[in-house]
């Protein structure tokens, strides 16, 4: 499914600032996984998902999708294939239009060819997005004409995800998105998640930073260090693991102490998503 | 009489064609949220083109032939900013410059006159000679195009295309994320509101039987004007064809007021502050309002109100400007003007006063 080859990206290169976010990662993701993904600071989480959805062009290395060779293919073309979700709720729907013309505007994906511009939307596929918006069970599918800026920021990122995911995409990036909601919402934004991402097989990559959900989640978890990826685990060696082990893993494998103080903290007090950053 | 009917009717004729201007904004600077600054010379070019074709023989190939030219000036505009990284509105900047020099080459001279051409109002007034409307044939002609501009441009914006231009405008990132390149929908959009740009300077130069080559300048700050004035008529909560018809709506209003104002004997140079205020203001008045605001809260941990400072403060302006329409014989107009807004402003800061005391003793 997604096969990446020795990739590296360099942010500012030859200047004080210069970093080097992903250092010759390669990673395998075979069809139907669902990979959780943690790291400190810093690790290159954000920039590894940047480099599969193309938000920049990398430095050196392959990225594959299915076999197809999609390094340098912009992002708005990767986006036929890939969902992508961010923390912040805000960045992924139009806040002054209307949550059917949104959802519209998402829908565009499973059009071929220019000829369908200039279509509108049919009463076909109103009833159609009617029906996946009553799926999450928020009330929306009676709200379809309001504007999604009068939506919470947990009705938002629901409504992202049904966006994302309304076209089966080949690959659904989540990007510890429910990271800024508050508990209650982040867990209903989750079971979502697990719902739809079970219900259609869909292959996912979930960055988080509650060590708890990263290994109930999923099948596979790795863990980023400075642009590597520093433990890669699944199967029964995963089922296994305790949140103390993934702590000892990662001085073990990077020589240092953990150092992001959110996964830390919901570490300590084994409570659920929580805060802004 | 002080406003007679065909003063009106004059407002409205020039208000209809300087709607398609408004409307060309409305996509580019509401839609797609680019303010495009090529459109002073943009409209030049619609009316430069327009005119020529015209004297040629053509009146509505000329309709055309100027759309499709300004069509090309909103791709350049797109270009340099979508594919070649300049900052849209220096963009806008560097094809208004150059625009000037294409017009001149395009009109061969500074000035154009159309007296003895055929244009589509001519063409309508013998198709309407003998019939009661004959009266109004160069409403009629404005009144269509920005009708049909006004309509196709609404079913246009129902499109998955003009959804996209919209969602482009509103939040850039979904759009790529839902498989749309941004750079497509910006240069469709601002090629569309270019064409609309053109057709209005071509209206514009066949109704008022010239073409000169500083006729564009200020339109961005006029046409802005017209659309704010079109959308606080309306109230930006509305939907998508009601602030369009406010933005044409708009348009007239502010002809409307402009003929007022040269009723008053204001000059006609003098239009061009009126309609920077109007914008400057209208765009300032949030942050104004805040400053207003944060002012009171200082103010009143002191115990003292700064609203009734401004009540007291505008009064006293309002009072001097009567003495100026009273005694001083010049521009007595513009003084009974400023006098009407100071007293506007001093009561609206007085009952602002009166509602912070209201749940106070004091």
């Amino acid at each position: 499914m997604l096969k990446l080859t020795n990739v590296s990206k360099t942010f500012n290169p030859g200047t004080v600032n210069q970093k080097t976010a992903l250092d010759r990662v390669s990673l395998d993701v075979p069809d139907g996984d669902f990979i959780t993904i943690i790291g400190s600071n810093g690790a290159g989480k954000s920039t590894l998902f940047n480099a599969i959805c193309g938000g920049f062009y990398i430095d050196e290395g392959l990225v594959a999708l299915d076999g197809e060779n999609i390094t340098y293919k912009p992002e708005y073309e990767r986006a036929r294939y890939l969902g992508h979700l961010f923390q912040d709720p805000m960045k992924g729907t139009a806040p002054n239009m209307t949550i059917e013309e949104n959802l519209a505007v998402a829908y565009l994906r499973a059009s071929k060819g220019r000829h369908s511009f200039l279509s509108r939307v049919s009463a076909k596929e109103r009833e159609m997005f009617r029906e996946h918006l009553a799926m999450l069970n928020m009330g929306l599918e009676d709200r379809m004409k309001n504007p999604v800026g009068l939506l919470s920021g947990g009705q938002r990122q629901a409504l992202t995800l049904l966006m994302a995911t309304i076209v089966t995409p080949k690959l659904l990036l989540l990007d510890e998105h429910t990271a800024a909601l508050d508990p209650g919402t982040a867990e209903k934004v989750l079971d979502l998640t697990k719902r739809i991402v079970a219900e259609r097989n869909i292959t996912c990559l979930m960055v988080t930073h509650n060590m708890h959900q990263a290994l109930e989640l999923g099948n596979r978890t790795l863990m980023m260090d400075s642009g590597h990826v520093v433990f890669d685990v699944s199967g029964p060696e995963r089922a296994k693991m305790t949140v103390e082990d993934l702590l000892e893993k990662f001085s073990v494998g990077t020589g240092k102490e953990f150092d992001n103080d959110r996964i830390l903290l919901s570490t300590v007090q084994e409570s659920g998503p929580e805060g802004k950053k | 009489m002080f406003i007679t009917w065909s003063i009106i009717q004059s407002a409205l004729e020039l208000g209809v064609i300087y709607a398609l201007v408004a409307l060309a904004l409305f996509l580019s600077y509401s839609m797609l949220n680019v303010c495009d600054l090529s459109t002073d010379g943009c409209f030049t070019l619609g009316c430069a083109v327009g005119s020529v074709v015209a004297i040629a023989g053509h009146p509505i190939l000329a309709l055309f032939a100027a759309m499709g030219a300004c069509m090309l000036s909103g791709f350049v505009t797109a270009f340099l900013q979508t594919r070649l990284g300049v900052e849209s509105l220096l963009a806008g900047i560097i094809v208004n410059t150059g625009l000037y020099t294409v017009n001149i080459l395009i009109m061969g001279k500074s000035t154009l006159s159309l007296n003895s051409t055929e244009t589509v109002f001519t063409m309508m007034k013998s198709a309407l000679s003998g019939t009661p409307l004959v009266d109004y044939y160069k409403l009629i002609v404005g009144l269509l195009f920005t009708a049909v501009v006004l309509v196709l441009l609404l079913q246009f914006l129902n499109t998955r295309l003009g959804l996209s231009i919209r969602a482009t405008g509103d939040n850039a990132d979904m759009v790529k994320s839902s498989s749309i390149n941004p750079a497509f929908t910006t240069t469709v959009g601002l090629c569309i509101s270019g064409a609309i740009t053109g057709l209005g300077g071509c209206l514009l130069g066949e109704y008022q039987k010239s073409c000169d080559i500083n006729m564009g300048s200020g339109m961005v700050t006029i046409a802005l004007a017209s659309l704010i004035i079109g959308e606080t008529l309306v109230g930006n909560r509305g939907t998508i064809p009601l602030r369009a018809v406010g933005v044409v709506l708009g348009s007239c209003l502010y002809r409307v007021i402009v003929a007022i104002a040269l009723r008053f004997n204001l000059p006609a140079s003098a239009l061009k502050l009126v309609s920077a205020l109007i914008v400057a203001v209208a765009i300032a008045s949030p942050q104004i309002k805040k400053l207003i605001d944060f002012q009171q809260k200082k103010m009143a941990l002191s115990g003292r109100s700064f609203y009734r400072l401004m009540t007291l403060f505008l009064a006293i302006l309002t009072v001097g400007c009567v003495v100026w329409a009273v005694l001083l014989p010049v521009s007595r107009a513009l003084a009974v003007l400023l006098a009407v807004l100071c007293l506007a402003a001093a009561v609206w800061f007085a009952l602002a006063d009166r509602k912070v005391r209201g749940g106070k003793v004091c």
